[in-house]
């Protein structure tokens, strides 16, 4: 169906009763109003800020900082800048975010299609969940994972050992490969293996379009990937070595290591954001008209089938714009971590801030990086929302 | 209503960002708000036993309380003409700056960084401290340098995380920080065993090692400090007056003790001899007149809260439930470092 184009109007009317030029105005001066605002304000403050003999700016980030932090991504020295202190709190946030925003889908989807499940069982204890987790403030998940943690844990001295895995109050240690330049010939594997599944499955699919004959399209290419891994592992020397915890004096030394604080902060916002998340996917799911589940019994489906073929794509267009709260508010909810002592932007930029005094600078620093990682996060769901919207021919 | 912790500091940030905007330039003088508002505003820890700590009727003591109220005394002539504003960590220098609080009387150590970026004043020294370490009876730890590669609690917004790293670092020791927002989160940390250590000025962890620990005996604070720490109360810069006379309170509480005047004898004091004591209670000289006060500044000041040696015996000294020596705060001719400058 085409519209005809509306014909423009051939001579604009720059009066009162044009509703393009009223329109205009009544933008034209919000934007002044909001612009003279904001910069009265920004003004006023630089003003006061100097007459008071506060000191202002930026420029105290590339001093060096003086602070150690209890856990970084990668190596963080005292005597390194406080941009640096800022990059590793942003790495250690976006940590959490990117961990808990996929075992959170990971964790509500499965929670949400359980709500439909015909074992009364299932159903009754997916319910149970979320209506536990989602009516208790975050916070207070937070800290009683984090007093679980470091209340019934082993102390350091007396770490509890499964195998060459060490539990305590310190956290979680275990043994972690140590890299090796063979390991590279794995990690390329991989990659090939991934390239590799992507073309079988654009193969098995146009058999299946062709022929109506069904191929795996998940088990296989996962074994295309691991398979191929491996082969490259092999190819480079097969290295394995492991650098094994070893239980000191004080403390447990070597191997790999998760932070208690990081443990609780992560457990914490997974289980109570996927209690939302279990709710939006069941709404999407209930959304799909019971003519279609219908139509995929009498079409002979398995139950799998009719929910992985049926109904989950097409309440994906439901889920998705939901979901991309719930993926912010869990973001945003990791600013918690700093009552909890671990050390995500927020906590790094309040040592900083009392360290230099730049109380309007470090709380911009903050807002500047939740608003960027929440308009990236925005970003790519609104286009997977497009790419997943029904596509009307 | 209780607000998130991070909800918290953006707050007063957003508030003090705020107040800065909407203050003229030219600052009005403290002390004339203070008398027209009949009150003195002061900023104090959110609970410090020995420094400042409300009971449940809701009257603040400590030492640094007590500093408050002698400057109510002075100022308006009556010691609770205060109005508490307890603060933590990170509020405290927004609160002053902003004006909110006339005057923060909370355990904060004065450095040159804070003298000279925050646009306030550090005024004088009430209480000589270092920083400690605290640890449990059961670990054996008889010396900060056996901490090599353990875990320290400490709060954020203090001097005592950066003086850690110059120790850590100092001695190659690689101390592991777990750094908390709320020092009641630090201290919870540390006793369930998260830590080896817990760090603060060493006055902070006799207070929290007899307020908080189950048994105070299972815990030893280590003899070594590893930084000073000269704690007082700061005001804000642009008001020469009002930082005059809060300098000046501090120094005659410790004149008055030099001296001899107490809470008790202070009225009897009034018809002493010694010219000292004539001009510090202004029965001769008018010094109050000088810092824009009345001449009977200083005796309602000792009269309300006792001389600087009453105020730390008995807020946390050897008598009181802190046990802390006087040591470093004696005065300086019984050799301490408390030296009052001459009131005249």
């Amino acid at each position: 169906m085409s519209v005809a184009p509306r014909t423009p109007p051939t001579k604009r009317d720059w009066s009162w009763r044009s509703q393009a030029f009223r329109g205009l105005l009544y933008q034209i001066i919000a934007v002044v109003l909001i612009g003279g605002i904001a910069w009265w304000l920004a003004a006023n403050t630089a003003e006061n800020m100097r007459v008071r003999g506060i000191k202002s700016g930026f420029d105290f980030l590339t001093q060096p900082a003086g602070f150690d932090i209890g856990e970084s991504l990668t190596k963080f020295d005292s005597n390194d800048p406080y941009w640096k202190a800022f990059l590793v709190g942003v790495s250690n946030t976006l940590r959490v975010a990117i961990l808990g925003i996929i075992l959170t889908t990971i964790l509500g989807t499965l929670i949400g299609v359980g709500r439909f499940s015909r074992n009364g069982l299932v159903r009754g204890l997916c319910q149970a969940y979320v209506e536990l987790f989602r009516n208790v403030p975050v916070l207070l998940q937070l800290l009683m994972w984090y007093l679980l943690f470091t209340e019934f844990l082993p102390d350091v001295t007396e770490a509890k050992r499964i195998g060459d895995i060490y539990l305590s109050k310190g956290g979680i240690t275990f043994p972690k490969p140590i890299w090796e330049s063979g390991h590279l010939f794995g990690v390329a594997g991989l990659l090939v293996g991934a390239i590799g599944a992507w073309f079988y499955r654009r193969w098995a699919r146009s058999k299946f379009e062709a022929t109506g004959q069904i191929r795996s399209m998940f088990w296989v290419p996962v074994a295309i990937v691991l398979a191929v891994g491996v082969l490259g592992w092999l190819a480079g020397g097969a290295p394995s070595q492991f650098a094994v915890p070893q239980k000191g004096e004080f403390a447990v030394e070597g191997g790999g290591a998760l932070t208690p604080e990081f443990m609780a902060v992560l457990l914490g916002l997974v289980l109570y954001t996927a209690a939302f998340v279990a709710e939006v996917v069941r709404s999407g799911i209930s959304s799909v008209a019971r003519g279609q589940s219908e139509a995929a019994q009498a079409l002979g489906l398995s139950k799998g089938q009719e929910m992985q073929q049926v109904l989950l794509p097409q309440a994906l267009r439901v889920i998705i714009p939901p979901m991309t709260n719930q993926f912010l508010n869990l973001t945003k909810n990791s600013s918690l971590a700093v009552a909890i002592g671990y050390p995500d932007v927020v906590s790094i930029s309040n040592t900083a801030l009392n360290q230099t005094g730049r109380a309007v600078e470090c709380i911009a620093l903050i807002m500047l990086v939740y608003l960027t990682t929440s308009l990236l996060t925005s970003f790519f769901m609104n286009w997977y929302n497009a790419k997943s919207a029904i596509k009307e021919r | 209503m209780k607000l998130k912790t991070g909800t918290k500091v953006v707050l007063t940030s957003l508030i003090a960002a705020g107040a800065l905007a909407s203050i003229p330039a030219h600052a009005g003088k403290t002390v004339d708000a203070i008398k027209a508002r009949g009150q003195v505003v002061c900023g104090v820890n959110t609970g410090l036993a020995g420094f400042s700590q409300a009971d449940s009727a809701g009257n603040w003591t400590g030492l640094d309380a007590d500093v408050c109220k002698a400057i109510a005394a002075a100022t308006l002539g009556d010691a609770n003409k205060i109005k508490w504003v307890p603060l933590n960590a990170q509020q405290r220098f927004a609160a002053l700056q902003s004006g909110e609080v006339d005057i923060l009387s909370r355990n904060t150590t004065f450095s040159l960084t804070r003298d000279a970026s925050l646009g306030l004043h550090v005024t004088g020294v009430t209480y000589y401290d270092g920083q400690g370490f605290m640890v449990t009876t059961k670990s054996k730890i008889k010396d900060a340098k056996q901490l090599k590669g353990q875990t320290v609690c400490v709060q954020s917004g203090t001097t005592t995380e950066k003086n850690l790293t110059d120790f850590s670092k100092a001695n190659g020791l690689n101390i592991k920080p777990v750094v908390f927002e709320k020092v009641e989160a630090a201290t919870g940390a540390y006793f369930s065993g998260r830590c080896v250590a817990y760090t603060t000025d060493a006055s902070g962890l006799a207070s929290v090692r007899n307020k908080e620990a189950k048994n105070p005996d299972e815990h030893v604070i280590l003899p070594q400090l590893i930084s000073k720490e000269p704690l007082g109360p700061m005001v804000r810069r642009g008001d020469d007056e009002w930082f005059a006379i809060v300098k000046w309170v501090v120094h005659g509480l410790l004149e008055a003790e030099e001296y001899g005047v107490t809470q008790a004898n202070v009225d009897q004091m009034k018809s002493s001899t010694d010219p000292v004591i004539q001009r510090l209670l202004g029965t001769t000289e008018d010094t109050g007149k000088l810092l824009g006060l009345d001449k009977e500044w200083m005796a309602r000041a000792i009269k309300a809260v006792g001389n600087y040696g009453e105020i730390f015996e008995k807020n946390v000294g050897p008598k009181s439930p802190l046990k802390l020596p006087r040591g470093a705060n004696n005065l300086w001719n019984k050799g301490g470092l408390m030296y009052a400058y001459p009131i005249r």
